[in-house]
């Protein structure tokens, strides 16, 4: 895991604090094999990471952040949407195959989720978060900070340094109808 | 934190079963196999059953860098960058960040970020990779350079080649697996693209490990023993003669390489007989011991005469040359051997890449080269066709960068 460069940061608000204390003592929702314990400070953003973070380094335009999201925890964790200040609109996808059999990608209904003691890998070619409009140009090196919020009204805060990629280009030539055609060598 | 992970843990062994999902659909399904995978963590790991020379692991972080105390691993690959004329001190400090944290990963046994090709992590095998700074990267950033940070001294003996001499970044990647040279050769590269070209190559060898008894002294491709008095890591002459650059202060904790790329011209080495050579050097080619000796150990008597009163060790002898009365005048040798596809005609294009550390260049590497260059009986078979030196600054923890104390 790259601990070097990674930041994380969790929020919870307090009123959310409360209504989730009340749901864990309602269905006294706990896995078999460990001891639940929850507590006051309990909530999906308790039991969220993500490894190995990094995003495309691009002049302007589009760009996308990858990572290894892990839930730690024992309830499946829903990341419902992201946010960050190195684009203007973020969106959530992932890449399936459509009725003519080409891989494309599209916003990822209901966000991602990542089961209970589960991971959920962003990469190219697959489930990403797509920065749609860069605020400015992000340099190899530079690191771009992200908040998720969790379905729990929760947040996450993650930094992911801007590397090169040459791969997965099809995603970031601000082709709107975001052909997965690959131009990568396989 | 990351010092303290065994290679085959729960993240390498999480990298196993995503990759092994992959694997299958290598082609059509590349672009989505591993990313679908959603996996459960805390699996098995494969490779922890045996103990495979590939799964052992080199600390990479700590207040030196690795691959210098490191035993010698026995496959080395040395890359020279020149910096892009843009790249400025922000420049060279995103660049180091972005290499520091692939190489921290790739001496793990784990993947680069991004990586094109992880499969090819998961074998470290002792890899470490060592970051020099030239003269050139010293000054894009405020801070002085060290006095001895510019090229060597000119040598009569020197037949310098632009190809293999200078540059602005120095990476030493080194370990006992050449695949796994090449994966992070290959990874570290791609990191350099948007600051700096590729200036030159060279790459070196010494035994495969398993095949002769831990540390068992180089042989060079003269059959010579290479590397017997040298400077003992962990010892106190090596914390001074190595470590102790201290000026300027973004250099505790580091040291400098030279790198002379040394060709041996084996034709000629192979019309001299078995005494001639051992002559040359004034040890025995069969242990290494010193011509008055009998162990490779034992101490070299300068002083002993033949029977017809010459020295016993020749005074043209590269041993006898090559020793100082100053104990100051010493330096730490971690070299290999390279052999190269000949041309011309020739059968053999092979030498040594020389490979010293020491904590001032020009106190300690140049009076030995100096005494070299003016008389050498083994300068009649080798010539320097390369130098370069570079400022080593220290290692760095797992929240800092190689170069944080210089930018």
């Amino acid at each position: 895991m790259n601990t070097a460069f990674t930041t994380k940061t969790k929020t919870l608000p307090t009123m959310l604090l409360l209504a989730v204390t009340t749901l864990f003592a309602a269905t006294g929702c706990a896995a078999a094999a460990e001891p639940a314990t929850p507590t006051a400070s309990a909530s999906a953003a308790d039991s969220i990471t993500i490894e190995d973070a990094w995003v495309k380094a691009a002049d302007d335009g589009m760009s996308a952040a990858f990572g290894t999201l892990e839930n730690t925890g024992d309830t499946d964790i829903t990341v419902v949407s992201a946010e960050s200040p190195a684009s203007t609109m973020i969106e959530l996808h992932e890449t399936v195959e459509n009725d003519s059999g080409d891989m494309v990608m599209q916003a990822k209904k209901g966000g991602f989720v990542i089961p209970a003691g589960a991971s959920l890998e962003l990469a190219p070619g697959g489930n990403h978060i797509m920065l749609m409009g860069l605020t400015a140009p992000l340099v190899a090196g530079d690191d771009a900070t992200f908040t998720l919020t969790l379905s729990d009204g929760s947040s996450y805060d993650f930094t992911a340094p801007a590397k090169d990629y040459t791969g997965a280009n099809e995603t970031y030539e601000g082709d709107m109808d975001m052909d997965m055609e690959s131009d990568s060598a396989n | 934190m990351r010092n303290d992970q065994h290679p085959a843990d729960r993240r390498v062994s999480r990298r196993h079963l995503l990759l092994g999902g992959a694997a299958a659909g290598l082609g059509a399904a590349a672009s989505v196999g591993v990313a679908a995978a959603v996996t459960q963590t805390g699996g098995q790991s494969p490779a922890a059953a045996v103990d495979l020379n590939g799964s052992r692991t080199v600390p990479f972080f700590g207040v030196h860098q690795a691959g210098i105390e490191t035993v010698p691993q026995a496959q080395v690959t040395y890359l020279a960058l020149d910096l892009h004329d843009s790249v400025d001190a922000a420049a060279v400090k995103r660049m180091m960040r972005i290499l520091t944290g692939d190489a921290a990963q790739l001496t793990q046994g784990e993947s680069a970020l991004a990586d094109s090709e992880p499969e090819l992590a998961l074998v470290p095998a002792r890899l470490t990779v060592t970051f020099g700074f030239g003269p050139g990267l010293v000054a894009r950033t405020a801070q002085p350079a060290p006095g001895w940070l510019r090229p060597l001294p000119a040598f009569t003996v020197d037949r310098l080649e632009d190809a293999w001499s200078g540059g602005d970044l120095l990476i030493q990647i080194a370990a006992d697996d050449q695949l796994t040279v090449a994966h992070a050769t290959r990874m570290l590269l791609k990191d350099t693209r948007s600051f700096a070209s590729l200036r030159w190559t060279q790459t070196g060898f010494r035994r495969a490990p398993g095949s002769e008894k831990p540390g068992t002294t180089m042989r060079n491709l003269f059959g010579q023993v290479d590397g017997t008095v040298n400077l003992m890591p962990g010892s106190a002459d090596f914390e001074k003669l190595v470590w102790g650059s201290s000026s300027p202060a973004w250099l505790a904790g580091g040291t400098s390489l030279v790198l002379r790329r040394i060709t041996m011209d084996l034709d000629k080495w192979d019309k001299l007989d078995r005494g001639g050579r051992e002559s040359a050097v004034g040890r025995t080619l069969a242990v290494g011991a010193p011509l008055t000796g009998t162990k490779e150990s034992d101490e070299p008597d300068f002083a002993a005469t033949t029977a017809i009163g010459f020295p016993v060790i020749p005074e043209y002898s590269h041993i006898r040359r090559a020793r100082s009365e100053d104990p100051g005048e010493r330096i730490f040798r971690r070299g290999y051997n390279y052999d190269e596809p000949p041309a011309g005609g020739s059968v053999s294009n092979s030498g040594l890449l020389f490979v010293s550390f020491q904590a001032d260049v020009d106190a300690q590497f140049v009076p030995i080269q100096k005494r070299l260059d003016a008389l050498d009986l083994l300068n009649e078979w080798i010539t320097p066709i390369g130098s370069a030196v570079f400022a080593i600054p220290p290692g760095c923890t797992s929240s800092g960068y190689i170069g944080d104390t210089l930018i």
